[in-house]
């Protein structure tokens, strides 16, 4: 940074200076209202993926507008997954919360006739509370005693749907009431997603966001403030699940079906992959991830058998070559954008 | 907050019988203790002679195997450890594990978000910074060099214990049980936070030391107890602790 070349004409050094520097030390990352410049310099991060929510629908064909609706139901189970993963809890179980939003939404319509309007919030609340009801027993177990369990669970329930025989059983539901038009499914999940990022990368950031990662941190010093941590623990399990769940029940609406396959371990494994590939613990990393991870894989439908490989090979390339994952990296670089100044001799 | 001095006829903290064994140690056999109001008691005894298993059973860590600790009148033997914090019973830990990638005053806020202190704080975003901050200047945290937005991975040691320190203070607690909080410091370190613990002294505060540093703890403790293998082996001024021969022999070895 010290480089500075010597202008002979006005007497005066330039160097160059990033441009977070004087934000930060003006305003303790706050506000910046003092030009245009830095300005677009803070309202990027934010507009960029917002203006570009809105406007993919738009753009996009037939075909890309049905995987558009997949990136982003993938990209909220992801999101539900960081939240989980920021308090601690190493969730290897979305398809639980997909699963039962899923269902949830199906029965009310198939069997009660309720419109879409009643059962998405209506899977979104109860679907959250079931989750959460279900877990609760297992919020004692840490690290990978919790991940078994929430495996198991989904994987139980579809057996227990096949030998059971309820709701459709292994023919599952079908018909139900999709949403009145493409165009609505297209902006109630833009906008859902949008929600749930920036509302839980508000809130994670927020004393009460700080008070989840410390359980995930140091889970005896958040005890020592007299913090029950599980009580904290199950309501980012209410709100991951919710997130999931809602996901599961736009789906059904999507597909006016619903059957075994909402508990299938993709549901689980692909928003790890996607949360792990665009960097955990930012939310906007698992939702990039999700943008970049499903596309890819209907991308590569073309090539047939070796898909899997390819995909594969991708995701090992990525977690190799930017273990930070691809919004940290993005961050980082962003950080470090300088400008030009001029100072005085 | 300053009750210093009052003479109340029970106890703050009342330890009966306290046992815990792992297995087939004795990591604390049937220790007793009373602990008045603005008392400060020392623990001392070689490494492994139960002090931290103790400060773990006073403040529900741990389950003890028998025994019961009664904290302010109450029955608190079986009360889960948050909810002791909420009764004003608060405890440094022996190892510091800050949250590294935070700035200093980002770790206060977790304390600060205690359900003892939510009506004093309000719920909003960000505003427990100020009163953060203020904390740490009050353990020495100068504010004109800007130490409490340092993140916690650069500061040294010492900032290090008295963030530890300020985070128990800032739930004010009337019960400080404060697990090897000069271990690993320099004198001059030690030194700085002397006077803090002073301070509580005046306001009131009973506490609760375990120490390895013998020199420091003998000028501030009204009473020392000393362990040895899970037992009570003295306890007295510390003067008359230091003199007793189960002390010496604990210490130096038979004779």
């Amino acid at each position: 940074m010290e480089n500075a070349e010597l202008n002979p004409k006005s007497l005066k050094k330039r160097r160059k200076e990033r441009i977070d520097r004087g934000i930060k030390i003006r305003s303790n990352d706050i506000f910046a209202v003092c030009s245009w410049r830095e300005m677009l310099y803070l309202s990027c991060p934010r507009l960029i993926p917002t203006v570009g929510i809105l406007l993919l629908p738009l753009v996009l064909g037939v075909y890309w507008q049905k995987v558009y609706l997949s990136v982003a139901v993938f990209a909220l189970l992801a999101i539900s997954w960081d939240i989980l993963a920021q308090t601690g809890m190493i969730s290897l179980g979305q398809a639980l919360f997909f699963g039962i939003g899923a269902y949830l939404s199906g029965i009310a319509n198939h069997y009660w006739g309720i419109s879409p309007f009643f059962t998405l919030p209506f899977a979104t609340l109860f679907g959250g509370l079931i989750c959460t009801l279900v877990l609760l027993p297992v919020l004692r177990l840490r690290g990978i005693y919790f991940s078994m369990v929430t495996l198991i669970i989904p994987l139980m329930l579809v057996r227990v749907i096949e030998a059971t025989r309820i709701f459709g059983g292994t023919e599952g539901l079908s018909g139900m009431t999709s949403l009145p038009s493409k165009w609505l499914e297209l902006y109630l999940i833009s906008a859902a997603l949008l929600g749930a990022l920036f509302g839980f990368r508000r809130l994670m950031d927020s004393d009460y966001g700080l008070v989840l990662k410390g359980i995930r941190d140091n889970d005896r010093s958040v005890i020592n403030a007299g913090i029950n941590i599980y009580l904290f623990k199950a309501q980012a399990l209410f709100l991951a699940s919710s997130v999931g769940a809602f996901a599961g029940a736009f789906m059904t609406h999507v597909y006016m079906f619903v059957g075994m396959p909402v508990f299938a371990l993709d549901y689980s494994i692909l928003p790890i992959a996607a949360a792990v590939v665009g960097g955990p613990g930012t939310l906007a990393g698992a939702t990039l991830g999700a943008f970049i991870l499903v596309p890819l894989s209907e991308i590569l439908r073309g090539i047939g058998g070796l898909r899997i490989v390819f995909y594969g090979l991708f995701l090992v390339i990525f977690i190799v070559a930017l273990p930070e994952g691809i919004f940290h990296y993005i961050q980082r670089k962003y950080h470090h954008f300088e400008r030009w100044v001029e100072v005085d001799q | 907050m300053g009750r210093g001095g009052s003479v109340n006829p029970s106890p703050l903290l009342k330890v009966t019988d306290l046992s815990k064994y792992f297995g087939g140690v004795r990591a604390v056999h049937r220790v007793n203790f009373d602990l008045r109001e603005g008392e400060l008691l020392g623990f001392i005894g070689p490494n492994g002679s139960g002090k931290t298993t103790i400060v773990n059973l006073i403040t529900g860590f741990v389950k003890p195997s028998a025994g019961n600790v009664v904290y302010k009148g109450r029955e608190v033997t079986a009360l889960a450890p948050h909810k002791r914090v909420l009764l004003g019973m608060a405890r440094t830990f022996q190892m510091v594990k800050p949250f590294y990638q935070l700035p200093a005053f980002k770790n206060m806020i977790i304390p600060l978000y205690s359900s003892r202190l939510k009506k004093m704080v309000g719920g909003k975003y960000g505003d427990r910074d100020a009163m953060a901050l203020d904390l740490l200047e009050e353990v020495g945290f100068e504010r004109d060099a800007r130490v409490a937005y340092k993140p916690a991975s650069v500061l040294p040691q010492g900032y290090l214990k008295r963030l530890e320190l300020a985070k128990a203070i800032a739930l004010q607690p009337d019960l400080f049980i404060l697990d090897e909080l000069f271990s690993g410091l320099s004198l001059a370190e030690v030194a700085s936070i002397l006077p803090i613990i002073e301070k509580l002294r005046l306001e009131g505060k009973a506490i609760i030391m375990i120490e390895h540093r013998l020199k420091e703890l003998f000028r501030i403790a009204d009473r020392v107890i000393v362990l040895n293998y899970g037992e009570k082996i003295a306890d007295g001024k510390p003067g008359e602790v230091m003199g007793s021969d189960a002390v010496k022999k604990a210490y130096l070895g038979s004779e």
